[in-house]
């Protein structure tokens, strides 16, 4: 009898002699995990957050107005009559124009990739699912695309077409589209001949809810990681454009415009004149080393 | 071998059809009549209706298309409009001096760049790796018409050791190469274009050295007793084919994509006739240039893939 009594409750026996069981993290209790215990992506995100916010306060924060000129402040150094940037060529405040400036810029880095990644990533998808000839239009029509360097096509379309911020905008998205639509077919073709999306179709999923439930899930990762790798190579190219004067025209603030108007003063007020350029050059460098983080933490290969 | 080479030779001619559509239609993807630039405001009907017939604007787009291709592959670019002179030669010219600063540009990138990340890559999450990794992040976000504007600034204008921009003493003709008074407008401009290929260049040469390093033969290697430096070298020969695609696709960015830092220098390059072709509405100049540029890259890519299926095989059975 005494047998019945300690089989009575034989879980409680093992609960307490075992070691507690590890708890297994989910995907994104992992990533969070890695993003937690990586000070580089955690400072440089935190520096990404705070140029956003400055951009998108500028109004509130901005000491001066950033079209205010001033025939007799023109070209002063930092800290001149309360400018702590210095002025630029028309007397504006540098500070002021920088966080104005700033909003353009950013704006400018991340439409294109979102619209991109919009287009290309469901030409992707659509062209690695249907395979066959659909993907051979689409991959082969990418590839003329390929065939020119980013900038020189970005260059091109926006020079056709007139510069202004619209044309910049959508010449950028032309240059990203391709890029973005290989990332997506090259990740919906190693998925759709996986044997469990061949499960789905035999258990009657439709096409739409196979892609839906069972290739975006797969697809989504590369693609975003991709997607946060290009803004930075959107911001560089943005205020290359504005810098040729075939993205934001003037008077709107623009980095890389102020770095061009900046550059015939080089000789009288050299500091001043570099100051757009280290915004970019930071701000690049931000969204580059968030990105690398995002894919290590991510653990996307591609 | 054969084979291979010829198919893609083969795939490479639609790519370069399309590429010659695409140059072609940025004509008409300019608002308004593509006439508008070349034609004073105040003609009448009549002449533009002449001008048109002249330029064969009035015939179907396809027919356009058509007898443009026919011109464009016999070397007849048409006549810049504000030089007057023949598109072809002015944008052969350009494209010389744009080869000089690549040619000047690639070996110092793609040397630094494969050393930094050789160096990187043999020493994972070591401090020379970070360094490595840093600087890299740094060339690779880099704006380079910035960093040319800093260098003239340093050395043009605070120290005058070097010439801020042009190529040449003023009412020099020529480029000499091997005179400093020439070769020294040479400096700053290729040492700008030689930033961003070292960043990308470091990052994937150390990608692909970690990567190999990780595989099995490395081990088996290691266990047979080789010493490390022997092991380095059949690293490194793996991780060459990948890298190499990387320095080709850099050459190619070198000669395509110098529009802003010939800008910045006012290097008489393809890339500076462009920008001034954008600013003069000069289409023909446009059209010639932004093709003549994307042909050299197809071309420069085919190159490429040719000497990676030289030294690996695998590729030319994939």
């Amino acid at each position: 009898m005494a047998d019945i009594v300690t089989l009575d409750r034989p879980l409680d026996v093992f609960a307490e002699q075992a070691p507690p069981a590890t708890r297994v993290r989910g995907y994104w209790q992992s990533v969070f995990y890695r993003l937690r215990h990586d000070p580089v992506t955690l400072v440089f995100g935190a520096v990404v957050l705070a140029i956003v916010l400055a951009a998108l306060s500028a109004p509130l924060i901005a000491p001066f107005d950033p079209y205010k000129e001033s025939i007799i402040g023109r070209l002063k150094p930092f800290g001149w009559g309360g400018h702590l940037l210095g002025t630029d060529e028309l007397g504006r405040d540098m500070l002021s124009r920088l966080l104005y400036g700033g909003r353009v810029s950013l704006s400018m880095g991340v439409v294109p990739v979102l619209f991109a990644t919009l287009i290309g990533g469901m030409l992707g998808v659509i062209g690695g699912f249907a395979g066959g000839r659909v993907n051979t239009a689409i991959m082969r029509t990418m590839d003329v695309f390929y065939a020119f360097p980013s900038v020189l096509l970005a260059v091109a379309i926006a020079g056709a077409m007139g510069g202004g911020i619209g044309n910049g905008m959508l010449a950028l998205t032309m240059v990203f589209t391709p890029p973005m639509c290989r990332v997506a077919e090259t990740a919906t073709t190693q998925v759709r001949s996986l044997d469990y999306i061949e499960a789905a179709r035999a258990s009657g999923a439709s096409t739409a809810m196979i892609i839906r439930y069972h290739v975006l899930g797969n697809v989504l990762g590369p693609v975003f990681i991709y997607a946060s790798s290009l803004v930075s190579v959107s911001i560089l190219l943005a205020s290359g454009l504005s810098f040729l004067g075939l993205g934001v025209r003037p008077p709107t603030p623009d980095w890389g415009l102020m770095l061009s108007t900046l550059r015939q003063s080089i000789y009288v007020v050299p500091l001043v004149c570099a100051v757009p350029g280290v915004a970019i050059f930071i701000t690049s460098i931000c969204f580059n080393l968030v990105s690398d983080g995002l894919r290590a933490a991510m653990d996307v290969r591609m | 071998m054969i084979f291979y080479i010829l198919r893609r030779i083969l795939y490479a001619i639609p790519i370069a059809f399309g590429v010659s559509v695409v140059c072609f239609s940025l004509v008409y993807i300019a608002p308004g009549d593509p006439l508008q630039t070349v034609m004073p405001p105040d003609a009448t009907a009549e002449t533009i209706a002449i001008v048109k017939h002249a330029y064969g604007f009035d015939k179907p787009l396809p027919m356009q298309f058509v007898i443009w291709l026919g011109r464009v592959v016999t070397g007849d670019f048409g006549l810049s409009i504000a030089t007057r002179r023949p598109v072809f030669l002015e944008v052969t010219d350009a494209l010389a001096n744009t080869a000089l600063l690549a040619l000047f540009a690639a070996p110092i990138a793609f040397f630094t760049g494969y050393a930094m990340g050789v160096i990187a890559g043999c020493f994972p999450g070591r401090w020379v790796d970070r360094l490595v990794t840093g600087a890299a992040v740094m060339g690779v976000s880099l704006p380079n018409y910035w960093l040319g504007i800093v260098l003239v600034i340093i050395f043009a204008v605070q120290f005058m050791l070097l010439p801020a921009t042009g190529m040449g003493p003023n009412g020099s003709t020529g480029f000499r190469i091997f005179e400093w008074s020439s070769a020294r407008f040479l400096v700053l401009p290729v040492i700008t274009l030689a930033m961003i290929p070292i960043g990308i260049l470091a990052r994937t040469t150390r990608a692909a050295v970690a990567e190999v390093r990780n595989q099995d033969f490395v081990q088996t290697l290691r266990a047979k007793g080789l010493s490390e430096w022997a092991v380095t070298r059949h690293v490194l020969k793996n991780s060459l084919p990948q890298v190499m695609a990387v320095m080709g696709l850099q050459f190619g960015y070198l000669i395509g994509g110098s529009i802003l830092v010939e800008t910045v220098f006012t290097w008489p390059g393809s890339g500076f006739l462009l920008s001034k072709a954008i600013i003069n509405r000069d289409v023909p100049v446009l059209q010639g240039t932004i093709l003549t540029l994307s042909l050299v890259f197809v071309a420069t890519n085919l190159v490429v893939d040719l000497l990676q299926s030289l030294i690996d095989p695998r590729i030319r059975r994939g």
